[in-house]
């Protein structure tokens, strides 16, 4: 047997048979991820994803830290009865921001991609404080304490000096404003001029007193400004238009769709 | 083959020791965590905010049974089997001592930042970056250790259960470094953003977790397997060449797998039909060494009649062979679609994990723990038993429980009345889960009383009882 007397020579000189190793586990993962950083063929250009303010970037480390993305996907799929349920199946460019991806890989709960706008700020902090006091059935922790623990605003412009230097397109400006703006933004209209917040991320940026507690921006402000952000970004009505062609390459998935 | 523990003192047990000692702590330590979560789905009242919260304790609960008991277990028993084939002694002492503090240091580490909120969102992968560094220079040492051992041996061959451990601890080390490249946002602080985002942090993340599956829970495990299952049945591995087949496939293959986590998602489709078609080709090696395995007791079937250690071992390989033909099963994006983000999922993770991963270790370390303290045999034989029935009526409560749930509650997500309305809003499809979940809960709880069985019983062996059983059993715990 010619090939096992090779192979023997492998079983005989252990640094030949780690090099082998070493270059048979690399080809399948080059192969799949090296395109992958070739952007423009991976994320369709949508308008409107813009990266997240200080405060919804404090909620999200809000998020990331309390795991949410274990219970939580935020990845709709083109899937007939997902598109019912929670709306436009999700786009590659609106986790594009998202340092990792939050597309979670379980449903314990509903999915959250575009969970933004679709219920009011006193819903989501009564439903994080008390789950059940809303949704008697629910399965959810509660998470009261956030409500106590103020946001962790004064080095979030660190945070975002960090993001920048990975290619999140964060201006000087930004960076510098960022403090004032996630009060800001926490204060709302009411109570703050908005305007610089605004002329940095656009007018749509929710300004407001999230968590119904005027005096202090808590933890429950910042998550919630992240979750009424969620999937709202991007401009549906421009989407068929700008890549009709994406959705023929793709029958499968068309297919589920319209059925 | 003679005990030769004691007749030479070349062998360093004393690490093998520590590390059986650790698994099973963790072991224990990650079931009992497992069903407090599972009692958290069926009843919420069992969160208590902050720390002991769904989504803090979950990882603590995977990396407890991944690697704090899974790799205690591959440490302690590639120490052993790489001194016992290449016939030296480790090739450091001190550097071996090192990686077991290491590690334990990585793991509570780990842990307690779990709980505290300290948390990279990456499964299995959730570590911050100083403690990823930390595990990358344990990593080097057991690479170094291990490798050095090799190098020295006095057998010319190197056996297969060694191809295995090689594999798996140097993937493990490019995955770990790929999956873990990340930028602090302080030097003193420990707060890291990934180097990548959405759809490439979602492949890279994949590509790292299916492996870690890959070559942490499988390839780890088969080493394990091609020593003591062939040393517990008395018999050589039933084919040289069909280890070598299926080793490099194997290897070659997982790799690609990554993708099936992602169907339907925004990762380009043609990536996902690369993971789809390299999984649905893994099952061949996958089956490949669940028969070397089972077929190395060709011609001497009695034995599991009479030894309850190599039955866990077969029904390792069994859960195995299910569980590896579950996968590919589950990574055709049509059965995808209805499994993903479902139960189904998480059955198919514990029938790999309590069934194959567990199972496995468990013959491992009835056969180690007489011979790493020199007791003439096992406490007692029919514990082991009484353990192996305990366990295997547990997993199939908890992957049947799982089945049912996830299945239904794919159906129920995609139902619609006779409208053309969806029929059933989330909340009720959350109400329909809890009586599996309950079950799952019971399932978790026989698992744990089997662990707790097999340390009662290496307690009592290592104080050196042996209980008089008038049994049929013939068990060679120590010939």
């Amino acid at each position: 047997m010619s090939w096992t007397e090779k192979h023997q020579k492998l079983e005989k000189n252990s640094i030949a048979l780690l090099i082998f190793i070493i270059i048979t586990i690399m080809i399948g993962g080059l192969i799949e991820v090296i395109p992958l950083f070739r952007q423009e063929t991976v994320i369709e250009p949508v308008s409107g994803v813009r990266p997240y303010t200080p405060l919804e970037l404090i909620g999200q480390n809000v998020y990331m830290r309390e795991n949410c993305a274990v219970c939580h996907s935020q990845q709709i799929r083109p899937l007939r009865d997902e598109v019912v349920r929670y709306g436009h199946y999700s786009l590659a460019a609106e986790s594009m921001y998202d340092y990792p991806f939050q597309w979670g890989s379980k449903r314990t709960g509903p999915d959250l991609a575009r969970v933004g706008a679709k219920y009011s700020d006193d819903w989501h902090t009564q439903h994080l404080r008390d789950p059940r006091s809303l949704v008697p059935e629910s399965i959810m922790p509660t998470y009261e304490f956030l409500m106590h623990k103020p946001a962790r605003i004064y080095d979030i412009d660190k945070h975002m000096a960090t993001l920048k230097k990975l290619g999140v397109p964060y201006t000087e400006e930004m960076i510098k404003h960022a403090e004032h703006d996630a009060y800001t933004q926490a204060a709302g209209e009411a109570r703050a001029d908005t305007s610089g917040l605004m002329e940095r991320y656009g007018e749509d940026v929710n300004a407001r007193d999230f968590d119904g507690q005027k005096f202090t921006t808590s933890e429950m402000d910042a998550l919630v400004a992240y979750l009424q952000v969620l999937g709202t970004m991007v401009d549906f009505s421009e989407v068929e238009q700008i890549d009709p062609d994406a959705k023929l390459e793709e029958p499968e998935m068309s297919e589920e769709v319209t059925e | 083959m003679a005990n030769t523990a004691f007749e030479t003192p070349v062998y360093n047990y004393d690490i093998v020791r520590r590390f059986t000692i650790a698994t099973v702590f963790w072991g224990l330590a990650g079931f009992l965590v497992g069903i407090i979560l599972a009692l958290q789905l069926a009843w919420p009242e069992f969160n208590i905010e902050p720390w002991f919260n769904f989504g803090r304790l979950r990882p603590l609960h995977t990396s407890a049974v991944i690697f704090a008991f899974g790799g205690n277990a591959l440490f302690a028993t590639s120490y052993y089997v790489v001194q016992r084939t290449c016939g030296v002694r480790l090739w450091s002492d001190g550097l071996a001592k090192f990686t077991f503090w290491g590690y334990q240091f990585f793991i509570f580490m780990a842990g307690t930042g779990y709980l505290l909120g300290i948390n990279q969102t990456k499964e299995y992968a959730e570590p911050e970056w100083y403690a990823d560094l930390w595990l990358t220079i344990v990593w080097v040492a057991y690479l170094i250790v291990y490798l050095m051992t090799v190098i020295k041996r006095r057998e010319p061959h190197l056996y297969v259960a060694n191809w295995f451990y090689l594999a798996f601890i140097i993937t493990v080390a490019v995955l770990h470094i790929g999956n873990g490249l990340a930028l602090p946002v302080e030097f003193t602080g420990i707060k890291s953003y990934s180097a990548f985002s959405g759809v490439q942090s979602a492949m890279i993340q994949w590509w790292y977790g299916h492996n870690a599956v890959g070559f942490f829970l499988t390839a780890g495990f088969l080493g394990m397997m091609y020593y003591f299952v062939p040393k517990q049945a008395n018999r050589p591995i039933f084919s040289y060449r069909l280890s070598i087949i299926h080793f490099w496939s194997l290897i070659f293959i997982y790799i690609w797998a990554g993708p099936h986590h992602l169907h339907y998602t925004a990762l380009p489709v043609w990536a996902q039909t690369l993971g789809m078609t390299f999984s649905i080709m893994l099952w061949m090696p996958s089956w490949g060494g669940m028969i070397n395995g089972v077929m190395t007791l060709s011609g001497a079937w009695d034995k599991l009649r009479t030894d309850p250690i190599l039955r866990f071992m077969i029904v390792a390989l069994a859960f195995y062979g299910m569980s590896t033909f579950e996968g590919p099963l589950m990574s055709i994006r049509s059965v995808n679609s209805l499994s993903h983000y479902t139960d189904w999922t998480i059955g198919h993770v514990h029938s790999g994990a309590l069934g194959w991963v567990g199972f496995i270790t468990f013959g491992a370390l009835y056969y180690l723990v007489p011979r790493l303290w020199g007791r003439e045999r096992l406490y007692s034989i029919k514990l082991v038993n009484t353990h192996l029935w305990v366990a295997t009526i547990g997993i199939v409560l908890y992957i049947a429980a799982m089945w049912v749930s996830g299945i239904m509650q794919g159906l129920m997500w995609r139902s619609y009345d006779e409208m053309g309305f969806l029929q059933y809003s989330f909340v009720e499809t959350v109400m329909a889960m809890k009586p599996y979940y309950i079950i799952r809960v019971m399932g978790g709880v026989l698992y744990f009383a089997g662990a707790v069985t097999m340390t009662y019983n290496f307690w009592r062996t290592i104080r050196g009882d042996v209980r008089n059983e008038n049994t049929d059993f013939k068990v060679r715990s120590a010939a």
